[in-house]
């Protein structure tokens, strides 16, 4: 790695930027290296037109997915084999409200290595009584907090605080941020209130899309500890591109279990 | 690749010179996901992995040359490899190591 690409690769990490490192592994081009970041700025050159347009394209799912990717291009009559490296801002969970079901929320979250974030200006929630795992605990208002904090590509929002007031300004600043996962706490109902708010601020269906609600996996617990594992569950299996399939297979469960009665054998 | 930059930079500063190690190809049932990454010094230094235990001694031999001769190499380990059987991949995957040198 020339000390150029090094240098920034640092940097960019150092920044908690979204980056793909991108290599020739074997074929023509070999050893040539290219960083890109989303918003299409580069630093290198791979020295080949057809595997810098290939590694163009694939960029963009590897972004998308933040997921690592082999690709095999043709370059004159050769194979080049092509590594793009996803390297992502670390994981972070914000909670927004300091209600019952963030206390195990954060602590799951903990676990698997997330940074952890409370926001909730009412002080009587947000305490580090309530919250010493918290890495942070934030009483601004919850668009302030987010400003603050910075939400990027590793960031996860869910917003837990059952209080419109609450939840509004925290949702315009995910939806309008790269957040990797947006997820609201709620009824059908509420949740209907907060996007007739959300469309009434111009945010269009695909921005209201990006909110996952009901809030995590239908894994079927109603105890503040299960919503919480319900919810990690559905932040891993998003970071994984995974969280459609996960609920696919649920719902093909229920649906199996609907058609045949006979198959619940649980509980 | 964030977790090895605090040794890289100890390293730098002592002097040594270093490899990165990427796995760059995973089959089968390889215990490490792509993309995880191991560094190596010129002094005997090593953070990270890229098998769970299975290739590293071969990859830092590997990798003292490829800092040498300042050339990247593509390693292949796996269970259908002779060479790499001897190393020993005990998951039954296989999996493909980029090695490169990182200039000063």
């Amino acid at each position: 790695m020339r000390s150029e690409i090094y240098r920034e690769l640092r940097q960019a990490l150092a920044d908690e930027r979204l980056v793909i490192l991108a290599t020739v592994v074997g074929g023509p081009g070999a050893g040539g290296q290219l960083l890109l970041y989303p918003d299409g700025t580069r630093r290198g050159d791979l020295g080949i037109p057809e595997l810098e347009a290939a590694v163009t394209t694939a960029a963009e799912e590897a972004f998308a997915r933040q997921a690592p990717a082999r690709i095999a291009v043709d370059a004159g009559g050769r194979t080049a084999d092509l590594f793009l490296d996803v390297m992502a801002p670390r994981r972070t969970l914000i909670a927004v409200g300091a209600v019952h079901v963030a206390i195990p929320l954060v602590s799951f979250a903990n676990t698997l290595g997330f940074r952890t974030v409370v926001v909730d200006p009412r002080t009587a929630f947000a305490t580090r009584e309530r919250f010493p795992h918290a890495a942070e605990l934030r009483t601004d208002w919850p668009d302030e907090a987010l400003r603050q904090v910075g939400l990027n590509e590793g960031s996860y929002v869910a917003v837990l605080s059952h209080d419109l007031k609450l939840d509004l300004p925290a949702l315009e600043v995910a939806l309008a941020s790269p957040a990797r996962y947006v997820g609201a706490l709620g009824s059908k109902k509420t949740h209907r209130k907060r996007l007739a708010a959300l469309r009434e601020a111009g945010f269009d269906e695909r921005r209201l899309a990006r909110i996952h609600n009901p809030i995590g996996l239908p894994l079927g617990g109603r105890r503040a500890e299960e919503i919480a594992l319900a919810i990690v569950a559905e932040m891993v299996a998003v970071s994984h591109g995974r969280a459609q399939a996960a609920r696919a297979v649920l719902a093909a469960g229920d649906a199996h279990l609907a058609a045949a009665p006979e198959a619940r054998q649980e509980g | 690749m964030r977790e090895l930059l605090p040794e890289l930079e100890r390293w730098r500063a002592a002097g040594k010179r270093a490899a990165l190690a990427t796995v760059v190809k995973a089959w089968g049932s390889s215990p490490r996901p792509l993309g995880s990454k191991m560094a190596i010094s010129d002094g005997g230094d090593m953070a990270g992995s890229v098998s769970g235990g299975c290739v590293e001694g071969a990859v830092y031999e590997e990798a003292q040359e490829v800092i040498v001769r300042g050339e990247p190499k593509l390693l292949t380990y796996g269970v259908t490899d002779d060479e790499a059987w001897a190393v020993g991949l005990s998951c039954g995957g296989e999996i493909q190591v980029y090695v490169e040198p990182l200039q000063d």
